[in-house]
């Protein structure tokens, strides 16, 4: 547990991507592989199941700390991270700490979810005397599944690739998927043999790049192969050894989800990966994203939901045909093999290939961009045609060209404090628009002001207090901002009747009263606008 | 009531004086030179005599022949009010303010510690009825670790960054802050520099006889490969400045009870944070409290809300006092208004 502790430290303390690579590199060689094995779990992003009851784990820390619940909650409000305030309340011992980082998640950390609350309760307080410094604060943040460390998945990678002998692309692919973290599993995982990568598995996925200039600068229209940037779920679909696989891109296995679509999948040939967008769909055209959201988060599926939202696979690239990994081979090649295999599907199978935009010159590409909306597309994606298919986010070759988005000046009306880096400060806003005489709410946003910004709303907010509900405050409508969204939609679960997507601060309109602020109309318009091309 | 509450600030009607007034006033009790207890306009400053220094550095030409100084713990007896100055352990000359009239005794702490500090008085327990607390960092979750061990941190830290041929920027405030981590340096690990504001108050310590290590003012203009094994004091104001890029390749680290929290500590975008502060924490506020015999507690600038409902559990009769000090803020203040840290 205290080498855990240690090179979190040792992250936690540098922002260079070397010296934290040195760092895994130096954890990996020396640990037991059942420590690596966790230490990859857990910097890849896993969390435990929740294993002990939130109110509780509050409970029993302001009892080890001997102060009083409501003093506990005032410091849990300032720190604004659970497992932190736990480490700073409970009073520490100094003894050293004994035990591999195994021990501690398999005998220790996992068990609580099976205990009654009593018992887990005195294993806890074992467990806070038993561990100091960072280990018990690494402890805290993995029980209150809050874990994070600045480590991206492909750091991790690259310090695996270091410390075995086997490439990064490799062990990426081995990641993905289901696994459980033990010391063989390590073992296979920086192993030479190939043989054992597990045939359910997905390929790492490719990531564009947001083009910051205009297409112009890419070079020559004719090397870039022009689609639209689907607004659903990126998804490959594996048919091997007679079975198939739906993966999401955030590594989840979606079998069971999308029937209408895996029934397509086992009709393709064996040995075949296609990388695509999930996209509710009717009538040859995609639905809105929020149609689609009525089909997340359900294991099961009812019937009439599948009549009303069917799932379609929007098809980008085939990464394998013929048991064959053809990620290696240009764009044009691999698009010319996906293009044969899903022609051979039957009529009305659930998966087609995603069109191409007919843009002769960089100047029409730019006008298609701007019908992105009325396609329920997000923007352009621009790939070049010679482009291999890498791994992870890599500049270059394939480049999303979102539409520019829709704006609304708005009115600050709630806040309430942020959590981690902005624990404490008030960061988390809700934004009004005019509804005749009234403000309505309408959208929450957390990004987009600078850190002196926040510092001055956050002065506004604590001086203007209209009211407080538990963390939220109402303040006085004073403050305007502009607020940017990819698309809005109606909505009957708001007030305001809209519901908007990716809601962010474009800038804070100093420069506006409140009432210049739009209306509830002009958002309106907005969405009517959208839905025709312009 | 002894000490009221009025727009000008905290008022001690039998003597007519003020204590930190905010708005200006014939007589003026300062408890320390920080600039939001020490203003300008008043018509005759009473401060601790070691504070003096510093005390008309702040005020300026103008209005530094309206201070008049008094050594700790001698009492001025003012329309039959007794007044005197104690110790605070906040900074150079920081006072605790003790009235007394018709047998009621009043004690204003001022901001304090109770730590000990190589470059003031230690905070001295004063015995009275009503105590008037600071209560910046009054939360159980600040605790600051023993002080040998943070100065041991930073001189690690330094060294650390010396070896590896990177300059070593340290942050506190100009006033206080700053020369206590000067007082703490290992000078054997390499050179001290200095920011201008620090430079300056540097040198009122030295005229007040607290010794600090040797230390050279970074002019603007200067560069010196020496500067590699360095550290650098600086206010935080100065982080992202041009005066603060050109020690690069370096390292920045910031001192105070704010760096407890990692959330804070992140915030500062610093590579490091050291807790280091010039308040009481929870255990000394508690102490310090107690050690006053006080049975009645105000509590000013910093968590009063939990503070008072704390003491009020523990049978104190407390109440939270609106005063116009900036002890609560955590964000980075410009250098020539340090409030607390």
């Amino acid at each position: 547990m205290k080498h855990f502790a240690a090179l979190f430290d040792r992250i936690d303390a540098t922002t260079g991507t070397q010296d934290k690579v040195a760092a895994l590199v130096e954890y990996f060689r020396a640990a037991p592989p059942a420590d690596s094995a966790w230490t990859i779990a857990f910097l890849t992003g896993r969390r435990p199941k929740r294993l002990v009851r939130s109110p509780d784990l509050r409970q029993w820390a302001a009892a080890a700390a001997d102060i009083p619940d409501w003093l506990f909650e005032e410091s849990y409000a300032q720190v604004g991270d659970l497992a932190e305030t736990i480490s700073l309340l409970v009073p520490e011992t100094h003894n050293a700490i004994e035990g591999t980082f195994t021990e501690w998640i398999e005998q220790r950390l996992l068990p609580l979810s099976a205990l009654d609350p009593t018992a887990q309760r005195t294993a806890l307080l074992e467990a806070w005397s038993a561990l100091n410094g960072t280990a018990r604060f690494v402890f805290n943040k993995l029980l209150t599944g809050s874990f994070r460390v600045g480590v991206s998945d492909g750091l991790v990678v690259r310090a695996l690739a270091e410390t075995s002998a086997v490439a990064a692309d490799v062990v990426a692919h081995r990641l993905m998927g289901k696994w459980e973290p033990s010391g063989e599993w390590f073992n296979r995982l920086v192993s030479e043999a190939t043989s054992d990568a597990h045939w359910s598995r997905p390929y790492p996925f490719f990531l564009a790049h947001a083009l910051e200039s205009l297409p112009e600068a890419l070079g020559d229209r004719d090397d870039w192969q022009v689609e639209w940037k689907w607004d659903g779920i990126r998804a490959q679909v594996i048919r091997r050894r007679g079975r198939d696989f739906l993966w999401s891109r955030g590594d989840d296995l979606l079998s069971g989800r999308f029937p209408e679509v895996e029934t397509s999948v086992s009709l393709l040939p064996d040995g075949t990966v296609l990388d695509g967008e999930l996209l509710a769909w009717r009538d040859a055209q995609p639905l809105p994203f929020s149609a689609l959201q009525r089909r997340l988060n359900r294991k099961t599926v009812g019937k009439k939901l599948l009549t009303e939202v069917p799932v379609h696979l929007v098809a980008y690239d085939c990464l394998e045909t013929d048991d064959e990994d053809i990620r290696a081979l240009p764009l044009d090649v691999r698009r010319a093999h996906l293009e044969r295999i899903v022609a051979a599907l039957p009529a009305g199978a659930a998966i087609s290939v995603s069109p191409l935009v007919r843009a002769a010159t960089w100047t029409d590409v730019s006008h298609a961009r701007d019908q992105a909306r009325a396609q329920e597309a997000e923007g352009l994606m621009l790939k070049r045609r010679a482009s291999s298919y890498g791994v992870g986010r890599r500049t270059g070759d394939w480049w999303k060209w979102k539409v520019a988005p829709l704006t609304v000046d708005a009115v600050l009306v709630y806040a309430q404090a942020g959590h981690g880096k902005r624990a404490g400060l008030y960061t988390d806003y809700t934004f009004a628009v005019w509804d005749g005489d009234a403000l309505v709410p309408f959208a929450k946003a957390y990004s987009g002001l600078t850190d002196a910004e926040i510092r001055d709303v956050d002065r506004f907010v604590r001086a203007h207090t209209k009211e407080k509900f538990g963390p939220v405050r109402t303040v006085e409508p004073q403050l305007v901002f502009e607020l940017a969204f990819e698309g809005i939609q109606e909505s009957t679960r708001h007030k305001s009747g809209i519901a908007v997507r990716f809601p962010r601060i474009a800038r804070w309109r100093r420069d506006k009263a409140v009432t210049d602020a739009d209306s509830l109309e002009s958002v309106r318009n907005l969405l009517r606008a959208q839905r025709e091309p312009a | 009531m002894l000490l009221q509450l009025t727009e000008r600030g905290l008022w001690c009607e039998p003597a007519d004086l003020y204590i930190d007034p905010w708005a200006p006033v014939d007589r003026a009790v300062i408890t320390h030179a920080h600039a939001d207890h020490l203003r300008w306009g008043h018509q005759h400053y009473l401060v601790a005599e070691p504070g003096l220094g510093v005390a008309q550095h702040r005020l300026g030409s103008s209005y530094a022949s309206r201070a008049e100084a008094v050594p700790y713990g001698s009492v001025t007896v003012h329309r039959g009010v007794k007044i005197s100055l104690h110790p605070a352990g906040h900074i150079l000359g920081s006072a605790q303010v003790r009235v007394e009239h018709a047998g009621e005794v009043w004690v204003v702490s001022g901001d304090y510690k109770t730590d000990v500090d190589a470059t003031c008085a230690p905070w001295e327990p004063v015995r009275c009825h009503t105590f008037v607390t600071e209560c910046t960092f009054g939360l159980p979750v600040y605790r600051w670790p023993a002080q040998s061990e943070v100065f041991a941190q930073i001189n690690n830290w330094w060294q650390g960054n010396a070896n590896a041929g990177r300059a070593s920027l340290l942050y506190g405030y100009a006033l206080g802050k700053a020369q206590r981590l000067l007082a703490g340096l290992d000078p054997s690990i390499g050179p001290i520099l200095t920011h201008g504001a620090v430079e300056t108050m540097t040198a009122r310590y030295r005229e007040a006889g607290i010794s600090m290590p040797e230390t050279q003012y970074a002019t603007i203009d200067k560069r010196d490969p020496a500067w590699k094994r360095a550290i650098i004091v600086a206010p935080p104001g100065a982080a992202g400045t041009t005066w603060v890029r050109r020690f690069a390749p370096s390292a920045a680290a910031f001192a105070s009870g704010w760096m407890t929290v990692r959330g804070a500590r992140r915030r500062r975008g610093v590579d490091r944070g050291f807790v280091l502060s010039d308040h009481v924490d929870w255990p000394q506020l508690q102490n310090a409290i107690s050690a006053t015999g006080a049975e009645r507690v105000w509590a000013t600038h910093g968590f009063t809300g939990p503070v008072v409902r704390w003491l009020r559990e523990r049978g104190y009769e407390a109440d939270a006092l609106s005063t116009r000090f900036e002890g609560e803020r955590d964000d980075a203040p410009l250098e020539d208004a340090e409030p607390d840290a």
